[in-house]
This record gives C-alpha cells, sequence and structure tokens, in this order.
C-alpha cells in the first residue's frame, strides 16, 4: 500500500466531500443552463447583448445552443404571433427533462403593445412558464437577474423527483 | 384694450356638427399635359381600351381603368412604353363606400425615371387577372393582396396565403376586420395546439390593459421590495427595501460565496 507524505485528516481537507445526490445534480444543473436561442423580435438583440463579451453569460454556464434537444432553458425572447404558437409549443415539446422557461419581455408576457388579432396574449397561453422579465426591453442585467434567481429555484427543487406536471402537457 | 367679440351663441351644436377627425386634405389632380412622355403614355392606352379618368397628382400619371383591361393594358404600357418594373401592387378597402376594392399597380421606366399609377375598381368577389406574366414581383404583392384583402386573382401560379397561416380564416386588412380579431383568431392557437376542449383550460384572451387583479400583489412584488407568497396587499407599500439576493443565504453547494464587501462595483464606464 501506498504510503502518503499527507497526513489529510490533520492538514484539516479530506480529498472528499460529503453532500447529497439532490445537492450534487443541482449544483450541476442549475450551473449548466443551457439556453435555447429564442429571439423572437426585437428582446432578441438584449438576449445577445447578455450572451454576448460584456455581460458574458458564459459565466454562469449559460450557452446558447440552436437545437431544443441540447436545452435546458427557452429564453421566449420577443412576440409570440399566432403563426408561430405552434412551432413554440414543438419544440418545448422536443426539450429534454428537466425543462424551464423566461418569458422575457412585454411581449412574451402578456402580448404586449400588440393588442392585435396576429399576437399570442402571452407566451404562457401555449407553453408553462418559469418566469417573467417585464420591461420592453428588459436590459441584459434583467435577463442576467433572472438567470440567478432560475438557479436558485433549480435549486430548491428535489433533483429525482420528475417535474410536476404542467398546465396541458 | 377690449378683446375682439366673436359670438358664442350655439357652440355646443357647431361642435357636433365639424368633423371630429382630422380629414387629410386631397392631392390636387392636375390634367394630363397636351404633348410630353405622359401624354403619349396615355395616347398609347387609350387607343386600344377605355380610360375612366387620368389626371397628373404630385407629377405622377394616374390612370383609371376598367377591371377587365388591367393586364393588356400593363402590357402596353411595358412593352410599348417601357414601363418595366412594377414597384407596388395591392388594394383598398372601399367596401363600405362602393362595395368593392380599388387595386392600384405603380410602374416605373428605369430610362426616363417616370412612374404611372394604374388603378381599377373590383366589386366583392369579383376577381381580377393576374400581372405575374408581365412582372414576376406581382407574384407575392397578389398574394398578399389575396391573403389580407380577399382579392382573388385568376391565373396565379401559386395563389396561396402569403402571411397568415394557411388555415386562417377572414381578411384581416379588411376595414371591417376587428382589430382584436374575430372568434376564430382569438381562439386560434388555443384550438390548433390543444383542441377546442382545451378553451375552458387555459381561459379568454385577457385584452383589458387596464385591468386590476386583486392577486397580482400576490404574484407579482417590486423588485427589491418582495413580500412573502399571499402575503396581503398593505405589505406591499412597505418603504424598507429587502437586498437583492444572488445566492441563498446559507451558501451555494461548492461555490464561493459572494460577498458584496470584496465584490467592486464600478460606478462609471472605463
Ligand atoms: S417587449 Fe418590447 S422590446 Fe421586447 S419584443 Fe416586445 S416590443 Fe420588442
Amino acid at each position: 500500500m501506498a504510503q502518503h507524505q499527507v497526513n489529510y485528516t490533520q492538514s484539516g481537507g479530506l480529498p472528499v466531500a460529503l453532500t447529497t445526490v439532490d445537492k450534487i445534480i443541482n449544483w450541476g444543473r442549475s450551473n449548466s443552463i443551457w439556453a435555447l436561442t429564442y429571439g423572437l423580435a426585437c428582446c432578441a438583440i438584449e438576449m445577445m447583448a447578455s450572451g454576448a463579451s460584456r455581460y458574458d453569460f458564459d459565466r454562469f454556464g449559460t450557452i446558447f445552443r440552436a437545437s431544443p434537444r441540447q436545452a435546458d432553458v427557452m429564453i421566449v425572447a420577443g412576440t409570440l404571433t399566432k403563426k408561430h404558437a405552434e412551432f413554440i409549443r414543438r419544440l418545448y415539446d422536443q426539450m429534454s427533462e428537466p425543462k424551464w422557461v423566461i418569458s422575457m419581455g412585454s411581449c412574451a408576457n402578456t402580448g404586449g403593445m400588440f393588442n392585435t388579432y396576429a399576437t399570442v396574449q402571452g407566451c404562457d397561453r401555449v407553453i408553462p412558464v418559469d418566469l417573467y422579465l417585464p420591461g420592453c426591453a428588459p436590459r441584459p442585467e434583467t435577463l442576467q437577474y433572472a438567470v440567478m434567481l432560475l438557479q436558485q429555484k433549480i435549486r430548491k427543487e428535489s433533483a429525482n423527483k420528475s417535474q410536476k406536471p404542467k398546465r396541458l402537457v | 384694450m377690449m378683446r375682439p367679440y366673436t359670438p358664442k351663441d350655439n357652440v355646443q351644436a357647431k361642435a357636433y356638427y365639424t368633423d371630429r377627425y382630422w380629414v387629410a386634405p386631397r392631392v390636387p389632380e392636375e390634367p394630363v399635359p397636351e404633348e410630353g412622355v405622359y401624354a403619349e403614355d396615355l395616347a398609347a392606352v387609350k387607343s386600344a381600351h377605355e380610360v375612366l379618368k387620368a389626371y397628373i397628382q404630385r407629377g405622377q400619371l394616374v390612370i383609371h381603368i376598367n377591371p377587365e383591361d388591367n393586364f393588356d393594358v400593363l402590357k402596353i404600357l411595358k412593352e410599348e412604353r417601357w414601363y418595366e418594373m412594377l414597384s407596388e401592387l395591392s388594394a383598398v378597402d372601399f367596401l363600405a363606400e362602393r362595395g368593392g376594392f380599388e387595386i392600384f399597380y405603380q410602374i416605373l421606366n428605369l430610362n426616363t425615371a417616370r412612374r404611372i399609377r394604374v388603378k381599377c375598381f373590383v366589386e366583392e368577389n369579383r376577381a381580377i387577372e393576374s400581372v405575374n406574366p408581365l412582372y414576376r414581383s406581382a407574384d407575392w404583392a397578389e398574394r398578399e393582396m389575396w391573403d389580407l384583402m380577399g382579392v382573388k386573382v385568376n391565373n396565379h401560379p401559386y395563389l396561396k396565403r402569403l402571411i397568415m397561416p394557411d388555415d386562417w380564416e377572414g381578411h384581416p386588412l379588411r376595414k371591417t376586420y376587428p382589430l382584436e380579431g374575430d372568434e376564430f383568431a382569438q381562439w386560434y392557437e388555443v384550438d390548433k395546439i390543444f383542441g377546442k376542449d382545451a378553451r375552458d383550460v387555459i381561459g379568454p384572451e385577457n385584452r383589458d390593459p387596464a385591468r386590476i387583479d386583486r392577486y397580482d400583489t400576490e404574484r407579482f412584488a417590486r423588485l427589491g421590495y418582495e413580500v412573502p407568497r399571499g402575503a396581503p396587499a398593505d405589505m406591499v407599500d412597505k418603504t424598507e427595501e429587502t437586498p437583492i439576493r444572488y445566492q441563498e443565504e446559507e451558501g451555494v453547494f461548492l461555490i464561493k460565496e459572494l460577498s458584496p464587501d470584496k465584490s467592486k462595483v464600478l460606478d462609471r464606464r472605463k
């Protein structure tokens, strides 16, 4: 048996961390929230700005993916039209569990200023939403804060429990 | 000094009879000059087809023709008078006043930089001939006209909705179409994705921007002034700020705690 020179027990720090499965899974999940690029209108510009170097989403482990299969969170950034509603639902269904949705900006929250025949009055009529960001458009700081809140939300969840059935899944 | 007297009797009645809305002034119509390029253009059209009305507006020739002649008139103007580009084509809704649509074709001669607007009036439910064989740009413009106005186009190679979804009902740019949509439009996404049964579960759209919901105070809170879930409304007005926390109080597993005293706040741009 190899003789170690360091007495770990005495120098304070076994190379072992004790934790629960929940904690370690949620640690992994909350620090690698990959987002589906879902830019629909002007809010998308702010979403891109959050991803770019000044605000730098990579710090949070949030990397934009162009495929729903690789994404954990869908950031609905912009005006959802009725023609597009079908596709947002399809892409949401294609994301693998666990999945979350951030609704960014007034348009995605309530239809915003587009009180017309062609705009879905809030994307929560079609997909379940976890976080609503107010603003038209919300600044990148708001989106950053939303991602941090989402991290806190994920850490509170139990890891192995399947997600609560959301409305009309 | 006295103010000049203006008669004030019957003020209310006057306000009642004047226009409540601003009426846009009409662009003056001038006669077509006896000679010049436009006179020749007009003569070329007149020799073959009936011209209902022709005048110059803002330096451009406007010709009103019968709707049956639209293809032939544009053909003459294109092939004999070299108006080779169709810059715009659409319909204007006159359903309430005249029971139909005014269709206009804005064409451009690239050599002389002159423009002509050819107009014709079609009644509702009457179709118009496609000018797609003459001008390729008419393809989408005619599809849009069909989609949003409901003017049918004969002999169009692919008359399908351009902007609205294929299974849409109605033509939304008609003045009779409600801005907030008819019943079909309001339930469109629900019916399509979840089926008609889901209408009860999801409920109607909230289209009242001034609606106040008593429960909003429970569901939403001002950033930095958060209240516990379900807190009574009077808790919301408190002036004391709750600090915005970026991490849970007990810290995060494997992640260094963010300490506000150690972090640096940039108060101006570099
Ligand atoms: S909320 Fe404002 S900024 Fe965002 S998509 Fe709508 S109109 Fe554009």
